[in-house]
């Protein structure tokens, strides 16, 4: 039997040997997750539901598969949460908003459905960014959540508690959704993988709606066999989505371990060349050596569009985003508010005491791209851009099979740092809109800690579309060459 | 100036509720009716995170309508949002189609005053209907959201300004919507608004060629609303033109109690829609395997059936139209035809039983041909029974209506009711001696030159034997007895 | 500033949002900021370019025309602040 803090230490793909080979059970695993949320989680701030009973409930059944050598597979009896984002049946769902406080839908996300059909016990919701919107978690209306690294600093966001919770050993594994980077700078902050996948790649049906053509949910796990799991898992066609693919999902770890030999890693050198804080740059750059050293092939390859990325980015979202987010008025769901004034009175009361400032910021920003007189000006101009940003990756991937450059501009940075700038928050996403936009897949792995700050720094992997299978294997090479950071130190209580 | 100086210029929108199984987004069921909100699931009641899945047949019967009303069907058309806020639209923006319409061009053949003239379409579109708002559903005034027809597939078919009359605009209104029944997508139902009409209507003075302002007329769910309400709003707007005014962009509702349009309160501020492409949607392809199988299973359309009734049957216009105007009539007609078989005059006698006495029994019972008692090889056993003679003219029409009404067999209703023809000469020759005993006066008249009284001899043999007896034996016999 | 007070308050007004005067001032700061930011699209030549307004190449299947089960009634009015019956309540309408 494993001490409960080694146990929390073990990755997914080992919790899950180990429950297989019966060495533990998911009891087991679930009741110290839960019981380091409890030890924790006052300090982290990572959970904003807790389904204590009914994970309790799901682990003994998957305890009972197991003890008839009838698992489900790789996750069953595994202990995960996913962001608040992801509707589950009778477990409340806030999108990290107080417009939804309360709410308890009555279906679960496509996603949810899967992982529970594979067996995975979801002990609990997720700390986010109201709505999504956000890069820090700091617009959680709820509590913001903090860095294991360093409890001072944000964990990223917008799903910043889906990195949070595994970086302080909460979970085995997280969902987060990512729009222009909401999974992978979280990833990149607190030191763990996040995937995005490519758009369609998993279904949408469930998702709080945030910008409906750069939404994607994805996987964050503490190793990249982890991500490749939980990706096996939900990925495939959905028929409540039409805009899932149907094309058949890969096996993704078939290729896990075949190494960096032999691939192409396209480098946008104008990423590295400003904006890049310096520390982060170096362990970008070790990392690149790393893969040559490896054996792949380092080009260059020019993304002359990206710079552009934000500004398309922060039309096109907002717009999709205001119009999203016109269902929560009082009516069927959620928050009501009564104004002066009748029913328009009441729509307004309600979405002013419900939204916070960044979604109000974002709706406003949407309804002006979109309104009359501006709308070719502001949105069809930027969904044009989009058309060359995607170009440019094309023509990159003729010659490169992942395109391999920083997450963020700079480490994780302290609460409170950027609030008061919106651009400034926004421009945290230069590297990490662009998969968005063109859509493509991404990851985050990490590279290294930065050398005075000590605080992870991610490495940010881009493939062609659907092609996560190269970009897992890509981060495997690295990860199985430069070996696991060690565990973040701000919490030193284990459980 | 009086009112007829001024011609108005019409153009019209008509929303029909397509006859699928499930609504266009989800499988929920499009039945009428069910109590407030039973036919809802969390995709039309725009809960968060879902998203519309479309439904194949709505596509179809899109296509089959844009391809009987000869538009053309695009090979890509692309969804939109449409946003406002309203209650009875739970996400809060419609899913519609804006920039590219899934059908272009196109007309509807109507025939005013004897003249065909086509009628031309702008396009036509598939969207969601929106819910029902109940007012004063609680004591405290508040009102009900209903979404059971939130979601709903619609067409929306829009003409051009292309009609210069309310009796126009109405004749255009019956050709679309026995075209769209023929073809099954709609069931033409204006007061349980699945066939729902809202009309643009300017004014202009007769001659000139510049369009007037027009105004939007919803909330006319009759022929007759449509016919008070255009009226109404024409004289209106001749009269603020006439002091010197300028007709205002508006919507209007009309008000039924008081025969009147008035504004409405607006929807959205300055009209702004914020249409842009819907991203949960991909763009819409059409293949040429789809347009052909719409197009292999089009019925032959009313238009069409009548054009041909009038020139291979030799039918009437009038005839043809009253024939064709539902489906299932004409449909009908020629099933009794084809029972019939070669004869003399057939379509017409066939023609003449359905618009005249058959119409009237299925006005007065309400039912449709398919539940009728009456069927085509009944109807054609019947008049098979009148060119033989076993029945005459009048007891044709008792037997036509028994057996409507309760079924049977028409040779055993006539016999059973005993309304058999009387041909038998020595019955007849009695009832002539009876009438012509007590008419000696009418006789020596006739007999003196006035053959115009051999009318009034048959008329009184008739009467003397019940309507029964034929016509043509009563003639005959009378002009032997009356020496002729 | 890109935005005027006006304009932020029609924007209010089209997204259903109450503004306080105090985010109003705010906000016009801030998205004015944006709207400088993303002007630099305008550097750019999109002549002839293709929006691409939709994420996924593929046409998706279509769904089969097959009524599926509802919520029942009480369920889909469930989570609502206000009900009556089976209706959602909201204040009166006025047409």
């Amino acid at each position: 039997m494993t001490g409960a803090g080694e146990l929390l230490d073990l990755s997914l793909t080992e919790l899950s040997t180990a429950l297989g080979a019966r060495r533990v059970s998911s009891r087991e695993a679930t009741e110290a997750a839960l019981a380091r949320v409890d030890a924790t989680d006052a300090r982290v701030g990572a959970f904003l539901a807790v389904a204590a009973d009914r994970a309790r409930a799901r682990a003994d059944a998957a305890d009972e598969r197991a003890a008839r050598g009838a698992r489900l597979g790789p996750l069953d009896g595994v202990p995960l949460a996913v962001k608040d984002l992801f509707l589950t049946r009778g477990v409340a769902t806030t999108a990290g908003s107080r417009i939804l406080e309360g709410f308890t839908p009555p279906y679960d996300a496509a996603v949810v459905e899967r992982l529970e059909a594979a067996g995975a016990v979801i002990v609990g919701k997720l700390n986010m960014d109201e709505f999504a919107m956000g890069s820090s978690n700091e617009n959680s209306a709820f509590k913001p959540c903090r860095n294991p690294w360093d409890l001072a600093r944000t964990p990223g966001g917008s799903s910043g508690g889906s990195a949070a919770a595994l970086a302080a050993r909460q979970a085995f594994g997280t969902l987060g959704t990512d729009t222009g980077g909401s999974i992978r700078e979280p990833a990149a902050f607190c030191g763990v993988v996040g995937l995005k996948p490519t758009y369609g790649r998993v279904s949408r049906y469930g998702v709080v709606a945030f910008a409906s053509s750069l939404d994607q949910p994805g996987p964050l796990g503490r190793t990249v066999s982890d991500a490749a799991a939980l990706l096996q898992v939900i990925a495939g066609r959905d028929e409540r989505d039409m805009t899932s693919s149907s094309r058949p999902v890969d096996d993704y770890g078939a290729a896990l371990e075949a190494g960096a030999r032999g691939l192409t890693v396209g480098v946008p050198r104008a990423w590295l060349a400003e904006g890049v804080e310096e520390g982060v740059a170096r362990r970008v750059k070790e990392a690149l050596a790393t893969y040559e050293r490896l054996g792949a092939k380092l080009v260059d390859v020019e993304l002359p569009h990206t710079k552009y990325g934000i500004a398309a980015y922060y039309l096109i979202a907002p717009a999709e985003a205001s119009s999203n987010l016109a269902r929560y008025d009082g009516v069927r769901f959620g928050l009501r508010r009564a104004g002066a004034g009748g029913l328009k009175g009441m729509y307004a009361a309600t979405r002013d005491a419900g939204f916070g400032a960044e979604p109000k910021r974002r709706i406003m920003l949407g309804t002006y791209a979109l309104s009359a007189g501006y709308y070719d000006a502001y949105y069809l101009r930027a969904q044009k851009v989009r058309t060359l940003l995607r170009r440019d990756f094309e023509r990159a991937f003729e010659r490169c099979d992942v395109i391999a450059g920083p997450v963020t501009p700079t480490v994780a940075f302290r609460l409170g740092e950027k609030v008061s700038d919106p651009l400034a928050m926004y421009l945290q996403d230069v590297f990490t809109v662009t998969c968005n936009l063109a859509a493509l897949p991404g990851l985050s792995v990490p590279c290294g800690l930065h050398a005075e700050e000590k605080l992870p720094v991610g490495l940010q992997l881009i493939g062609r579309p659907f092609d996560e299978a190269t970009l897992l294997r890509a981060a495997r090479a690295l990860e199985r060459e430069q070996g696991p950071l060690p565990a973040p130190g701000a919490l030193e209580a284990r459980g | 100036m009086p009112v007829s100086d001024f011609e108005v210029v019409m153009g019209l929108e008509v929303h029909a509720q397509l006859l699928t199984q499930s609504k266009i987004f989800c499988g929920c069921s499009t039945a009428f009716g069910g109590e407030p909100n039973a036919h809802t699931c969390p995709v039309c009641l725009g809960l968060p995170g879902v998203l519309p899945s479309l439904n194949r047949k709505v596509v179809e019967f899109a296509v089959r309508a844009g391809l009987a009303l000869g538009c053309e069907v695009k090979r890509k058309s692309v969804w939109a949002r449409k946003n406002y806020f309203y209650p009875d639209l739970p996400k809060g923006y419609q899913i519609s189609q804006y920039e590219l319409p899934v059908c272009e061009g196109g007309g509807v053949p109507i025939t005013v005053d004897g003249k065909d003239r086509v009628v031309r379409l702008i396009r036509i579109h598939m969207e969601e209907d929106a819910g029902k708002n109940v007012h004063g559903v609680s004591a405290d005034g508040g009102s009900g959201v209903d979404l059971n027809r939130a979601g709903v597939p619609l067409c929306e078919i829009v003409s051009a300004p292309d009609l210069f009359s309310i009796d126009e605009a109405i004749e255009y209104l019956k050709s679309l919507r026995a075209i769209l029944m023929y073809l099954g997508v709609n069931d033409g139902n204006l007061e349980e608004g699945s066939f729902r009409c809202d009309a643009n209507v300017s004014v202009r003075r007769r001659g000139e060629e510049k369009l007037g302002q027009r105004c939007e007329i919803k909330n006319m769910n009759s022929f007759r609303f449509l016919r008070q309400a255009v009226e109404y709003e024409v004289r209106r707007q001749v009269e603020v033109i006439e002091a010197g005014g300028k007709v205002e962009q508006e919507t209007r509702l009309f008000d039924p109690a008081r025969g009147e349009t008035r504004a409405m309160r607006s929807k959205e501020e300055a009209h702004d829609y914020r249409y842009f492409p819907e991203p949960d949607l991909p763009p819409l392809v059409i293949d040429d395997a789809l347009i052909e199988e719409v197009r292999r299973t089009l019925p032959e359309l009313p238009h069409d059936r009548a054009a041909r009734y009038q020139r291979a049957l030799g039918l009437s216009a009038h005839d043809a139209q009253l024939l064709t105007a539902e489906r299932s009539v004409a449909e009908f007609f020629d099933a009794a035809l084809a029972a019939y078989g070669a004869g003399p005059d057939g379509a017409k006698r066939l023609a003449n039983w359905m618009n005249g006495d058959v119409a009237r029994l299925a006005n007065e019972t309400g039912l449709a041909p398919a539940v009728w008692k009456l069927t085509p090889e009944k109807l054609a056993a019947l008049q098979r029974l009148v060119d033989a003679g076993t029945v005459g003219g009048p007891g044709a029409k008792l037997a036509l209506e028994a057996v409507f009404r309760e079924g049977g067999e028409p040779a055993e209703v006539v016999k059973a009711r005993g309304l058999a023809q009387v041909s038998d000469e020595g019955a007849v020759e009695a009832a002539a001696d009876a009438v012509l005993a007590r008419s000696a006066a009418e006789v020596e008249r006739y007999r003196g030159g006035n053959k115009k009284l051999m009318g009034f001899f048959v008329g009184q043999v008739m009467k003397e034997m019940k309507g029964k007896g034929n016509p043509a034996v009563v003639n005959a016999v009378l002009k032997r007895k009356l020496g002729d | 500033m890109s935005l005027s007070l006006d304009e932020v308050r029609r924007i209010a007004v089209l997204a259903r949002l109450e503004l306080s005067p105090e985010e109003e001032q705010l906000f016009q700061g801030q998205l004015s900021a944006v709207l400088d930011y993303v002007a630099q699209l305008n550097e750019l030549d999109v002549s002839g370019v293709e929006p691409m307004t939709h994420a996924l190449a593929e046409a998706t299947p279509l769904r089969p025309d097959e009524v599926r089960p509802s919520l029942p009634p009480e369920e889909a009015v469930r989570a609502a602040p206000a009900r009556e019956g089976t209706f959602f309540k909201v204040p009166r309408i006025i047409e």
